[in-house]
């Protein structure tokens, strides 16, 4: 057994990697469904969910339990084969997106092995392009549910998502070009690096600045890739009752549903990475102090969430909350009394909390904005766009061209 | 029965059948749809789904008993439904009512006309995907409903104009809770302005969609917000006033584009003037003083008199067993709705039981409009237009 480890450990670590990633992504997919109902939810004036678990914290539970559970009803006529295959091919593809991307610097060193975080090799030199091909295939989930439902409503809905996330794909890639320019490289690990050219700038240093046109075509590219408010046109409810998934119920809707959010999270991943530093810090790099932020978080997180917690209403509540707080601070304890561990963290908590504010911008333009129309879209794609960023590419050539004609710089 | 043509030879059309289930039909409205893409070649709609035969059934009621149907005709403007009634029934037996009736009637009637309005702005925002609107209009519907619970002891179904008057006296503290609301009100408007007044994206899904020139609107008889948006400044409150309309100073909205933009301006503008109504008719209404008009025989007697009076006892017994009966005759009247002009037909052939009764419904003659708005625009715009016509199905299919 052991030599067989021993033989294969890159595909055992990869395999566990794997099943890790899977778990953690599916996690947060249900909660970010419970974090977009409760902030949508007081954004609103109301409460969101609150019954199942406290602050309606299993409610995500209760979620898939139902998605597992409901009747899976297959319409007649449908063309089976696609049918099934494009809530498959939607999270499949989803999922592939995730994988692709580094979350942190550092490998971990773990059983004699250099662990990195993600599942690609972090010095993949495709990283970017793999990506958006990756991403770009996800049309073909939605396209083909539309088409193989025999329903005109997701037919509609089919139509409508192919040809916004292609027209949309055009800018999104142009506008990175920018910054691809600026790192010199396809890698992700070699874009972030290029943004701690100076350690010192911290926040400064971050592409968003001079690719700020960049990061304004990107996001509301993006925002149009995953079908989120306002350009969720696909599966208007008020106009096309649920678009292409009007005919999918039980764990395939739940497959869609998990492909949006996870595309969501890897589009919240690349906005961190391109534009604003993934893993850096925000803080110059002699700051060592703002080393303990991220415990200080944690620590002063947790016990706010001890506090709420003996005040709640249920039992349950005032067992599981203040439980739950323990746990943040007692991980924040940890982290600020073993100085390898606190260093390791403060990449992936960086990028985290970055994707976290990313996540929270999607959920706030959801509760704030109306729906495009078709034809306003096509025009705000095509018209504005995809020039604005084909502008950033020109801009950004010249000026690279001309630091190094003039002032040498590489 | 409607029957489309579907797509034949070169055409490549494709009929969608929109309701009559439906999120955005605002209840059961059908249209059938023959689309080139998205674009609407043909729109026909198709009535009926919630036919509740409410005239019929009037039919077969006293004139009192007929006040309860009329309240689940036009289910956002109850106390409207019951004040046309109640009025044609007045004008049958040439009833004079008190003023201090008619002060409140007023009042409740422009507070049933914003919550219609907030209603029909929720429902139009979340349409068009702005959902939060939805939920801060509905949050101050609820504060009109408490003050209907409040009067009425019903939050929709109020009954509350009766023949001759109002059902109660107001109850203890409905001053303040009526200048709470107006102190409350005015800032939440502004609210819904600001998330959609200036809004790009909402300019650019209402502005110039559903265009309706102010000719074919008046061809097509419509009226209400959606005429007044077209420019024709016609109101049944200014051109035919009713309930002591004429001693009220508001302003008339009215706009020229004619479109769906127009059309949310007017609404948002005519909450501003009905909030100004009540605070006129709150000075009016003094705490004292009849709410029903004195006509034994019709009006029910007072309990206390009942016990004392001979007389009295008599007539709340022919009032709840027979009811009374008007001359014969015929009558119309007319108020102005959320949704535009409400009329009321009633024919009387001198038995308790009127011998028919019409509702000229603003939601079903609106809606006659919808296809010359929608065809040749996109989908999405059908939706938007929907919205903005404010139909109510209830009193589309009475």
């Amino acid at each position: 057994m052991n030599s067989f480890l021993n033989a294969n450990a890159e595909l055992v670590i990869t395999l566990v990697k794997i099943v890790l990633l899977l778990f953690i992504v599916l996690t947060v997919n249900a909660y970010l469904t419970w974090f977009e109902r409760k902030v949508v939810a007081h954004m609103q004036s109301r409460w969101g969910p609150h019954r199942v678990g406290p602050h309606g914290l299993l409610q995500p539970l209760a979620d898939g339990v139902k998605f597992l559970f409901k009747e899976d009803p297959t319409p007649a006529g449908v063309d089976k084969l696609v049918y099934y295959l494009a809530p498959l091919l939607a999270l499949a593809l989803a999922l592939t997106s995730i994988a692709l991307i580094p979350f942190g610097p550092e490998p971990i060193r773990l059983f004699g092995h250099d662990i990195y975080l993600g599942i690609a090799p972090p010095d993949l030199n495709i990283g970017i392009l793999a990506l958006f091909a990756v991403t770009a295939l996800g049309v073909y989930g939605v396209a083909l549910a539309g088409w193989a439902s025999n329903s005109k409503y997701p037919l509609l809905g089919g139509l409508r998502s192919s040809a916004q996330m292609i027209s949309y794909e055009l800018a999104l890639t142009m506008s990175v070009v920018g910054v691809l320019l600026m790192a010199g490289s396809f890698n992700l690990k070699k874009i972030i690096e290029a943004q701690a050219h100076h350690p010192e700038w911290g926040i400064l240093g971050w592409n968003v600045w001079p690719q700020f046109l960049g990061f304004f075509c990107f996001f509301i590219a993006a925002v149009a890739e995953t079908n989120r408010v306002p350009f969720d046109l696909p599966e208007a409810e008020s106009e096309l009752v649920a678009g292409f998934h009007t005919e999918y119920s039980s764990f395939k809707f739940a497959m869609f549903f998990i492909a949006e959010y996870t595309s969501m999270i890897t589009v919240s991943c690349l906005c961190s990475i391109l534009f604003f530093g993934g893993w850096l810090s925000p803080f110059p790099a002699s700051w060592l102090f703002t080393h303990y932020l991220p415990s200080a978080i944690l620590i002063l997180f947790g016990l706010w969430v001890i506090w709420d917690g003996i005040r709640y209403e249920t039992t349950f509540g005032r067992i599981i909350l203040p439980g739950l707080g323990a746990a943040i601070t007692a991980l924040g304890a940890v982290f600020v009394l073993l100085p390898n561990v606190n260093e390791f963290i403060q990449g992936p908590f960086w990028l985290l909390s970055k994707i976290f504010v990313f996540l929270f911008v999607y959920v706030w333009m959801r509760g704030t904005l109306p729906r495009f129309r078709y034809d306003q879209l096509m025009a705000f794609g095509w018209k504005l766009l995809l020039p604005l960023s084909i502008v950033n590419v020109i801009v950004t050539s010249f000026v690279i061209l001309a630091k190094m004609q003039w002032w040498g710089a590489k | 029965m409607t029957t489309v043509e579907t797509a034949v030879g070169t055409a490549k059309t494709m009929v969608l059948n929109m309701g009559p289930q439906h999120p955005s039909t605002h209840g059961v409205l059908r249209i059938l749809l023959e689309l080139d893409g998205e674009t609407v070649v043909k729109a026909i709609p198709d009535l009926g789904y919630l036919h509740t035969g409410i005239e019929k059934s009037c039919e077969d009621k006293t004139y009192s008993q007929a006040i309860t149907l009329t309240d689940r005709m036009d289910y956002l403007n109850p106390l409207g439904n019951n004040l046309v009634y109640c009025l044609a029934v007045e004008k049958l037996l040439g009833l004079e009512v008190p003023k201090r009736a008619q002060y409140i009637r007023v009042m409740m009637v422009e507070l049933q006309r914003i919550s219609s309005h907030l209603v029909w702005l929720g429902t139009h925002a979340i349409d068009l995907g702005a959902m939060s609107v939805f939920l801060y209009c509905f949050r101050e519907r609820e504060e009109i409903l408490k003050i209907f619970e409040l009067f009425t002891g019903q939050r929709m179904m109020t009954s509350y104009i009766r023949i001759g008057g109002l059902a109660l006296d107001p109850p203890v503290g409905w001053r303040q809770a009526v200048e709470r609301f107006l102190k409350m009100m005015p800032s939440r408007v502004d609210e819904y302005e600001t998330l959609l007044t200036e809004n790009r994206i909402w300019i650019g899904r209402t502005k110039g969609v559903g265009y309706i020139s102010p000719e074919d609107a008046i061809a097509l008889s419509m009226s209400g917000p959606t005429l007044r948006a077209a420019g024709v400044a016609y109101d049944n409150r200014k051109a035919f006033p009713y309930s002591s309309y004429e001693e009220f100073d508001f302003d008339l909205p009215t706009r020229t584009e004619s479109d769906c933009y127009a059309r949310y301006l007017i609404r948002v503008a005519e909450m501003r003037e009905s909030l100004k109504i009540i605070r006129q008719a709150l000075d009016k209404i003094s705490n004292e003083g009849p709410i029903k008009a004195d006509a034994p025989g019709i009006i029910p007697p007072q309990r206390e008199k009942m016990k004392t009076e001979m007389e009295a006892l008599i007539y709340h017994f022919k009032i709840f067993t027979e009811g009374f009966s008007p001359t014969p005759g015929e009558v119309f009247v007319t108020i102005e709705s959320p949704r535009g002009e409400l009329g009321c037909f009633i024919a009387s052939d001198g038995s308790p039981k009127p011998l028919r009764v019409h509702f000229r419904s603003p939601s079903y003659i609106n809606l006659q409009a919808l296809p010359k708005l929608i065809e040749g625009q996109l989908i999405s715009d059908v939706i938007a237009c929907i919205g903005t016509i404010d139909i109510v199905l209830g009193e589309v299919d009475r």
